[in-house]
């Protein structure tokens, strides 16, 4: 017995039980606040097959059975090898859909099988995940290699497109949360910076001005070019970009004190008509002041360095402070077209979205009313909550989709701010396991595909309760395990358990 | 590749975000108050319980002013979007026109988003009647329906300008009476229902319900913990007797003036009639009938009986002779002689009609000779004691009449009292200049003209001053009643600053006035009834804008006098002509109940004077 044991261990040690426990505890977790998010005169048992908690219970049974049938029944071999047929079979659904569904508040993304229905952006995660595992984790995978990178976008990016064709933007959204996976496996650093740095540029375009926002590109590019280049330079550096900021922070202030100077003088100039003929091209001399805008000032102090800084790139063969350049030149060009495509491009509906994420417009009763009744439906939960079942916000409706997206409300109303703690560790834990166990992993398509469900469950954590809260837009997709649904909680379901699958053979035989 | 510490940022970055996530719902539930506030205002709906107004009675009991049910109409716009229905049958049931439904939900259509889910009230108080019949097809009607509103109900047309009337409130009012109305709430605005309004408003109620996010009311609040029942308004009783008051108002129908009844040993006040006056049926629906009375040209708004200035003629003799007797100027077996009036000055005469002469007091008073009181008059302010001081003989003249209540708000609990006017020595040296003036210039003070004036309710009050022998309450039309309390100056006793012993003297001639039977010269012989001992005193005072006003105030019994009464009928002619037999029938109807007079009762109330009044 004990010498098997070193080359295969029973079910207690080869299973990661503290993963499901915490993954059984979301989904009740789950099942309650979704029966509690149920209203009516004489409420029913949380049995009832007619109401919603009655359905997701067997939703649940379902996906136990179906946990337990990818971990006992299943071998976990068989995920490397039809990772690529699985995953153009869901590619082939996700178009077929799109002819095929019907519309559901404009989005073409559900089959509808008589009473059951199922979206498959739900399993395009997996398939997703899997196939991506197996292609990095290949002998000769190279990410650093382009024809690599270009597949793994690809992979990333064509169920992504075509959910963006079945519009349902959200589910999307949750692919960028790959680049996490492609972080870990060697993708450079400052790609991530980079991606964060054009939504910053982004949201500072809209919010303050497109004026701030290249400041904030010049300290930025500034800033990381100091600490990166030699100590020496570090303070010259420091000093000469910051300055330089600083300087050109003041300047519309006082180019608008200067542009009343002339205009006053030129108002003068107006009422004394007797101002001789020569005089007068003096005045028009200075009006050509009155139409030069702060950010011509800038834009031409900025491109006045940049020849200057490129040779100096080339010649010391610094190809940071030359990436810094052409990120420069790209982020002013952002700006712009930011601006650009928010003033005349967008709709109005379009714009007031994103109007009312950042806060720079107040509309309750308009697009802002899921928002807001969400908010109000947290915010009236206080530290401990309403308590079970006395939550009046969700319950009477005021709450869109309170059994589905916005299940969270109903945590925050019926538990408090300490029950938010509770399912945001719950979650926390969960994914900080999957990566903990993931590093564990000898295999690469094991660390890799652990990763990849991390950051799955992670983006729909970080979107729909961002969402709930008001960090985020409302983008409708589900809270992983907690949201009433079918399609969705045997998604994730499938997703950690292929996981939890393949980590026990590993530790089955390792 | 750092693989290690890559995990390891990636770790950090998941708790980065879930602290920023825990932060941000820490800052909604935790640190900001105003979700939880959104969230009452989100759930939780008021439905206001009107309380029931209370009950006017008159002081025997009977109902002045009571309830009934009448019916809002509420209609949920929301509802008719999908369905289509007839509008014209819905008009007729509704008694209303289709233009006016048309018109409405255009109106609702127009207003869609603010009205959301909500009911509105589309017609207010229609009666029983008609939401009977609207009940019987309310079923081909889905989306309407009727919520009970009590209204005013009037058993008996009694003192439709005493009680005045209750509408619905508008925000000028609202906003006099910071906190205690709201828009949709009805309140007392004339008469006895602004006066009493405090007592008989109530207390609202409201039931809190929870709402769902389509405002349909979901379930009690809190199982009605927190509910509060409305408390019905208190009943008042009034002093009114409202067969007098009736009877009041049928003898001045199609005649301008006011009759005063008050009971003399309490102040109390018995009528009021004021003519032309508002009808009870048109109070209950004020609003309906509110442009046509505000433009009638006889103003029955205007309630004369206390609001209307009159000069009080020959009736005000009485104050004079009192005031002259407390002087010590005149005494009861005076006699003056009166040659069809008094002649003053060079060629001047006040006239007088042909009576009896010389003559004392009782008899000036009996026959309402008008020399006589230029005499007690002259004599009053060319009083020795104040050597030849005009203006110090007006003022103390001006303090011992005010002292019966002239020229100042008596003071009763009925809104909007006048004060009337008795001149002073200020009166005249702004008029004439000081020193320019003097007994002569205002003689006509003395028969109760020239810058005299007085409402009916003053005169009523001399009148009951008179008959107690000196002083009087201040009149009032509210009896203290179990929670409802009175100011306790109604109780006490109002003493004028003429000594109590020289009223038997006047009223000796006011008797006589009446009951000294026809060709005596008595001017009241026609208020005379058997048995009841009436003292009057007829007025006759000149209007200029027409004929004569005719007044007349008396009391009866003489010996315990149940009653004081005063009756004004503008251009009415002589005293005995209008306002002596009303006043007469008036109390005949008190004392015994019923009137045998009928012939004259015929005449009175037949009689019409409004083509002799000058329209406004």
């Amino acid at each position: 017995m004990i010498g098997e044991n070193k080359h295969k261990r029973g079910l207690k040690q080869s299973i990661d039980w503290k993963l499901i426990v915490v993954y059984v505890l979301l989904v009740l977790i789950g099942w309650v606040n979704i029966y509690a998010s149920i209203h009516s005169e004489n409420p029913s048992s949380i049995f009832d097959w007619t109401v919603r908690s009655g359905k997701q219970f067997v939703w649940m049974l379902t996906a136990f059975g179906l946990a337990g049938f990818i971990l006992f029944v299943l071998p976990p071999r068989i995920w490397e090898g039809s990772s690529v047929p699985l995953y153009l079979i869901v590619c082939a659904l996700l178009v077929v859909v799109i002819f095929v569904s019907k519309d559901v508040k404009g989005s073409h993304s559900w089959f509808e099988l008589g009473p059951v229905k199922f979206q498959p952006a739900e399993i395009s995660k997996i398939t997703t995940s899997l196939l991506l595992a197996s292609v990095m984790s290949r002998q000769n995978f190279r990410l650093s290699v382009m024809r690599d990178f270009l597949l793994v976008a690809l992979i990333i990016a064509v169920p992504m497109l075509i959910i963006v064709a079945e519009s349902e933007t959200g589910s999307a959204l949750v692919y960028a949360g790959f680049i996490f996976v492609l972080y870990r496996e060697g993708f450079s650093g400052w790609w991530l910076a980079l991606i964060g740095l054009v939504i910053l540029l982004f949201i500072t375009t809209l919010t303050l001005s497109p004026y701030i926002s290249i400041l904030i590109l010049i300290a930025i590019l500034t800033l990381s070019n100091a600490f990166r280049g030699p100590r020496k330079a570090l303070w010259p550096r420091l000093c000469t970009g910051l300055g330089f900021v600083a300087l050109m922070a003041f300047l519309p202030q006082l180019w608008s004190i200067l542009q009343d100077y002339i205009q006053a003088h030129m108002d003068w100039m107006q009422r004394v008509t007797w101002v001789p003929r020569a005089d007068e091209s003096e005045t028009y001399r200075w009006a050509i002041l009155l139409d030069v805008k702060p950010m011509y000032i800038l834009l031409g102090l900025s491109f006045l360095f940049l020849p200057f800084l490129s040779v100096r790139a080339f010649k010391r063969k610094d190809t940071f402070l030359g990436m810094s350049v052409a990120a420069f030149v790209i982020g002013v060009a952002l700006v712009f077209s930011t601006d650009f495509i928010f003033q005349n491009v967008l709709q109005d509906h379009q714009r007031s979205r994103i109007e009312v994420l950042l806060g720079m417009k107040e509309d309750p009763a308009g697009v802002g009313y899921n928002v807001n009744q969400s908010k109000i439906a947290i915010g009236s939960g206080g530290l401990t909550g309403k308590g079970f079942m006395q939550g009046t916000q969700t319950a009477f409706g005021f709450v869109p989709e309170q059994s589905t997206d916005f299940i969270f409300c109903t945590v925050g109303e019926e538990w408090g701010f300490l029950g938010c703690m509770v399912v945001i560790l719950l979650y926390v834990f969960l994914i900080a396991r999957l990566i903990l166990d993931a590093e564990r992993c000898r295999e690469n398509f094991n660390r890799i595909y652990g990763y990849c469900v991390a950051s799955c469950i992670f983006m729909h954590l970080f979107i729909n309760i961002g969402m709930t809260v008001g960090l985020m837009p409302v983008i409708g997709i589900p809270l992983p395990l907690l949201s009433y649904g079918g399609s969705s909680l045997w998604a994730f379901t499938i997703l950690i358990f292929i996981f939890v699958a393949l980590y026990r053979q590993e530790k089955k035989y390792f | 590749m750092n693989t290690d510490t890559r995990h390891t940022r990636l770790l950090i970055g998941l708790g980065v975000v879930a602290a920023i996530l825990l932060a941000k719902i820490f800052s909604i539930q935790v640190l900001d108050d105003h979700y939880k506030i959104d969230a009452d205002n989100n759930t939780t709906v008021r439905e206001i319980i009107y309380p029931t107004r209370g009950v006017i009675y008159d002081r025997n009991g009977d109902i002045l002013v009571g309830n009934k049910v009448a019916y809002d109409i509420l209609v949920n716009p929301r509802d008719l979007e999908k369905v289509e229905f007839d509008t014209l049958a819905l008009a007729t049931a509704l008694d209303t026109t289709v233009e006016f439904i048309r018109g409405k939900m255009q109106e609702y259509r127009k207003n869609r988003r603010k009205i959301g889910f909500q009911s509105v009230t589309m017609i207010k108080q229609i009666p029983a009647e008609t939401y009977n019949k609207f009940a019987e097809v309310q079923y081909r009607f889905p989306g309407f329906k009727g919520q009970v509103r009590g209204i005013r109900d009037y058993p008996i047309n009694a003192g439709g300008n005493l009680l005045g009337y209750v509408s619905e409130v508008n925000q000028t009012y609202i906003d006099n009476h910071p906190g205690e109305y709201r828009s949709g709430d009805y309140a007392g605005i004339t008469g006895i229902e602004a006066a009493r309004e405090k007592d008989l408003r109530g207390e609202k109620g409201y039931h809190i319900f929870l709402r769902n996010s389509k405002n349909q009311i979901e379930q009690p609040y809190k199982d009605g913990e927190f509910d509060k029942e409305a408390v019905p308004g208190r009943d008042v009783v009034t002093t009114i007797d409202a067969q007098l008051q009736q009877y009041g108002q049928e003898l001045m129908r199609n005649k301008v003036g006011a009759i005063v009844a008050i009971e003399p040993g309490t102040g109390e006040i018995l009528a009021l009639v004021s003519s032309p006056g508002i009808d009870v049926s048109q109070l209950a629906d004020i609003g309906k009938y509110y442009q046509e009375i505000s433009k009638d040209p006889y103003r029955p708004m205007y309630n004369r009986a206390v609001q209307a200035s009159y000069p009080p003629g020959s009736v005000f003799k009485l104050v004079n002779g009192l005031v002259g007797l407390e002087e010590g100027v005149l005494r009861p077996e005076m006699t003056y002689p009166c040659s069809r009036g008094y002649h003053f000055g060079a060629g001047h005469k006040l006239g007088c009609h042909g009576h009896k002469s010389p003559l004392n007091m009782e008899e000036s008073i009996m026959m309402s000779c008008n020399a006589y009181y230029c005499y007690v008059l002259k004599n009053i302010l060319d009083n020795r004691k104040f050597q030849g001081d005009y203006g110090e003989a007006m003022d103390h003249w001006h303090d011992m009449v005010t002292s019966f209540g002239f020229g100042t708000k008596l003071g009763s609990d009925f809104p909007n009292e006048l004060s009337g006017s008795i001149p002073s020595s200020k009166t005249y040296n702004r008029a004439y200049g000081k020193g320019r003036w003097n007994s002569t210039t205002v003689i006509s003070l003395s028969i109760g003209q020239g810058e005299i004036l007085a409402t009916p309710m003053h005169l009523a009050n001399l009148c009951a001053t008179v008959a107690n022998r000196g002083f009087y309450y201040i009149p009032h039309i509210i009896k203290a009643s179990e929670g409802v309390e009175i100011d306790p100056k109604y109780y006490e006793k109002q003493y004028t600053k003429v000594s109590v012993e020289h009223f038997p003297k006047v009223i000796k001639g006011m008797w006589r006035a009446v009951n000294s039977g026809a060709g005596m010269g008595g001017t009241a012989w026609v208020a005379h009834v058997d048995g009841l001992d009436i003292c009057g005193k007829t007025g006759t005072a000149q209007n200029p804008r027409g004929a004569d006003n005719s007044c007349f105030i008396c009391f009866a019994p003489m010996d315990d006098p149940k009653i004081a009464i005063a009756a004004y009928v503008e251009n009415g002619g002589f005293g005995a002509t209008y306002a002596a037999p009303m006043a007469s029938l008036m109390v005949e109807k008190y004392l015994k109940g019923e009137v045998k007079r009928t012939d004259l009762e015929k005449r009175m109330k037949e009689a019409n004077l409004l083509s002799r009044v000058k329209k406004d």
